[in-house]
């Protein structure tokens, strides 16, 4: 008898473990494939700390974005295409043709070719603006991508998995902005000094601007936002009406880079 | 049936050793390309196809041009095609498995290739260009051997083959449409996006896909004793001759489009390709070239005095498919990419490694070519 209850206890604790294994398990798998697919916003690994944002936007409704100040954005200033390719491990070959960059800046009549560019000032004209991905929410990128290795995320960033990356580069042909790269060589020698906020990449795969999505987790501001000494740059989400983005997206006149191929860029400039 | 491509005179060897050889480079160049990363080619963050593409997008085009002896042969019972069939379908499975390898060369993980079918995305053009390729290069080696594993024995073709020869038609024109929409849906890169880019690629695939069947009879008539005919041939060269002439109206379309319209993101691609751009005029002269020598060559094939003559078909033959090949095979990937979403104006220029694995990729589909028709024809002429 007392061998028996023994027998059945020990059965009863082990179901019991079984049972909270599973679940565990369950769980994990579900947030697994909720995370690769992006099908399943809250249960995403990566999950976005919403906390130091004003309005807590809705799961599933948030489309993060930017606002670039151009008349703030100082000349010959870098800092935050520094910070941003430091925190990310993007090398630096010094040559235009392997180049990997994340964030850059572009003059003025390039980066808005379709834009009016007649009898401007001349400090219009010479003026440098950062180009960056512009997370756009109906992204040319993710459609042409034949493995998902590009999507979009359910908060509007447009990620890469760069696992699953063929490196065909059908997503660079496709960016009307020139914002993807390839790593046409390995890109760890190029690195100068490696970061451990972001891991490095491989040769043959494609990267570009992931909106910080790393830092967002943690709650912290993209990093070219958080080092910018002008304050030339506001991150936040589009969606939230009383969002400071859409304050300032209302008070001032803005551009977007090629409106015209009806992409919706989140990136939005000030001229 | 294969062991027949085994038993060949001295110069057969001689021509099988020295594409193996070529092979050879281009496994070299490709070893060190796999080593070192698609930074040893002339492409970068610009220009970020090139030769690979290129190729891949001439090739797709002679692919599909079996259709134009398979289609008159068996749907209107043009029985001068007899002898033609069989080539064309081998040399479709020979272009479909050299489009296979240029885009599996162009990868930049191409142990990943896979994933392509791991994650079957219907959105992307890549995703179906995969299935059709694959399919057209089944249903013609299939349809193919089958037809002439019967011919050998002297019996009637199976039923079935009828059904993939019949299916293998829409197919011819569905890869070359497939791969047009790999480029003309994409925005902002003016030279592909337009409407007219799978009707002008069907156009110059049935040109100059149709001319190489010409050559190839040529080659096969002197080399093997093997003659499709002349009513074949010049039956060929008609079809050659309008796809031509509808290629090059084509392409006046463009240019009108373009230039009345006077946008300039319209112009710039063709401003950069035939006139030059910002200074920028590197293929100016072979696009030209490549003009002059398909229109002459199209006149040659409409005008009958020359077009009976061997000669001058040969000639207009040859001159039709390298201005094809410029014009598709260069021209229109590399300019596609100019100016580049930033107008900036890039140049590009293929490396020998990009070359020699371009050579590689050739010679393969040349070798599997040879070795279907040399097996091909000891049936037909009961070797």
């Amino acid at each position: 008898m007392l061998e028996l209850s023994s027998v059945a206890h020990g059965d009863a604790e082990m179901n019991q473990q079984r049972r909270e294994f599973l679940k565990k398990a369950g769980l994990g798998a579900l947030a697994g494939l909720g995370a690769a697919a992006g099908l399943f916003p809250a249960l995403a690994l990566e999950k976005t700390d919403l906390s130091i944002f004003p309005e807590k936007p809705m799961p599933g409704k948030t489309r993060w974005g930017m606002l670039i100040d151009t008349r703030k954005c100082s000349e010959g200033c870098t800092q935050c295409i520094a910070a941003c390719h430091h925190t990310h491990n993007v090398p630096d070959f010094g040559n235009s043709k392997n180049q990997v960059k994340w964030i850059w800046k572009s003059p003025y009549e390039k980066a808005f070719p379709t834009a009016s560019q007649q009898f401007q000032g001349d400090d219009v004209k010479s003026r440098k603006v950062l180009t960056l991905c512009n997370h756009c929410t109906e992204p040319p990128c993710t459609r042409a991508c034949p493995t998902e290795a590009t999507f979009k995320r359910w908060d509007g960033i447009v990620s890469m998995d760069y696992h699953r990356c063929i490196g065909c580069r059908f997503c660079m042909a496709a960016c009307p902005y020139g914002s993807r790269s390839f790593n046409w060589q390995d890109p760890r020698p190029g690195i100068r000094e490696l970061s451990d906020t972001y891991p490095t990449r491989e040769r043959g795969v494609v990267e570009k601007c992931n909106f910080c999505s790393e830092r967002l987790v943690d709650g912290q501001l993209p990093a070219c936002v958080d080092t910018c000494p002008e304050k030339a740059l506001t991150f936040g989400d589009l969606n939230d009406p009383k969002s400071e983005i859409r304050t300032m997206l209302h008070a001032n006149e803005t551009m977007q880079r090629k409106p015209e191929l009806g992409t919706l860029p989140s990136v939005f400039y000030i001229i | 049936m294969i062991e027949k491509a085994l038993k060949g005179n001295r110069a057969y060897w001689a021509w099988v050793a020295l594409l193996l050889v070529f092979i050879g480079i281009g496994i070299t160049g490709y070893s060190q390309q796999l080593n070192l990363g698609l930074g040893v080619t002339g492409m970068g963050r610009d220009i970020s196809w090139g030769v690979y593409i290129s190729q891949f997008t001439f090739l797709v085009g002679v692919a599909a041009s079996a259709v134009m002896v398979v289609l008159p042969y068996y749907l209107h019972n043009q029985k001068a095609f007899g002898k033609m069939v069989i080539v064309g379908e081998f040399l479709a499975v020979s272009a479909a498995l050299m489009c296979m390898l240029f885009i599996l060369a162009d990868m930049g993980k191409p142990q990943r290739v896979l994933n392509v079918l791991r994650y079957p995305s219907p959105h992307s053009m890549v995703f179906w260009d995969v299935m059709v390729l694959n399919g057209y290069l089944m249903l013609n080696i299939i349809s193919g051997w089958a037809v002439l594993g019967a011919e050998r024995k002297g019996v009637p073709a199976p039923s079935w083959t009828k059904a993939l020869i019949y299916l293998s038609i829409p197919w011819a024109f569905s890869i070359h449409t497939v791969t047009a929409f790999l480029f003309a849906g994409l925005p902002s890169r003016h030279l592909w996006l337009t409407a007219v880019l799978a009707p002008r690629f069907l156009a110059s695939a049935f040109a100059a896909g149709t001319a190489i069947l010409i050559l190839i009879s040529f080659i096969l008539k002197n080399v093997a004793g093997y003659d499709a005919g002349r009513e074949a041939r010049e039956k060929l060269v008609v079809l050659c001759a309008y796809a031509g002439l509808a290629n090059f109206f084509l392409l006046g379309t463009e240019f009108f489009t373009a230039f009345y319209s006077n946008i300039p993101g319209h112009m710039h691609s063709f401003q950069y390709l035939y006139f030059g751009l910002e200074g920028h005029a590197p293929l100016v002269p072979f696009m030209w070239f490549s003009l002059i020598l398909g229109l002459a060559s199209v006149a040659v094939f409409l005008t009958p005095p020359l077009r009976r003559q061997n000669a001058w078909m040969i000639a207009a033959g040859i001159g039709l498919v390298l201005s094809i090949w410029i014009d598709k095979g260069v021209g229109l990937v590399i300019g596609g990419f100019i100016p580049t979403p930033l107008d900036a104006i890039v140049d590009y220029m293929p490396t020998l490694t990009e070359l020699s694995v371009t050579l590689g990729i050739w010679s393969i589909g040349l070798l599997v070519l040879t070795v279907l028709l040399k097996v091909a024809i000891s049936v037909k002429m009961q070797d």
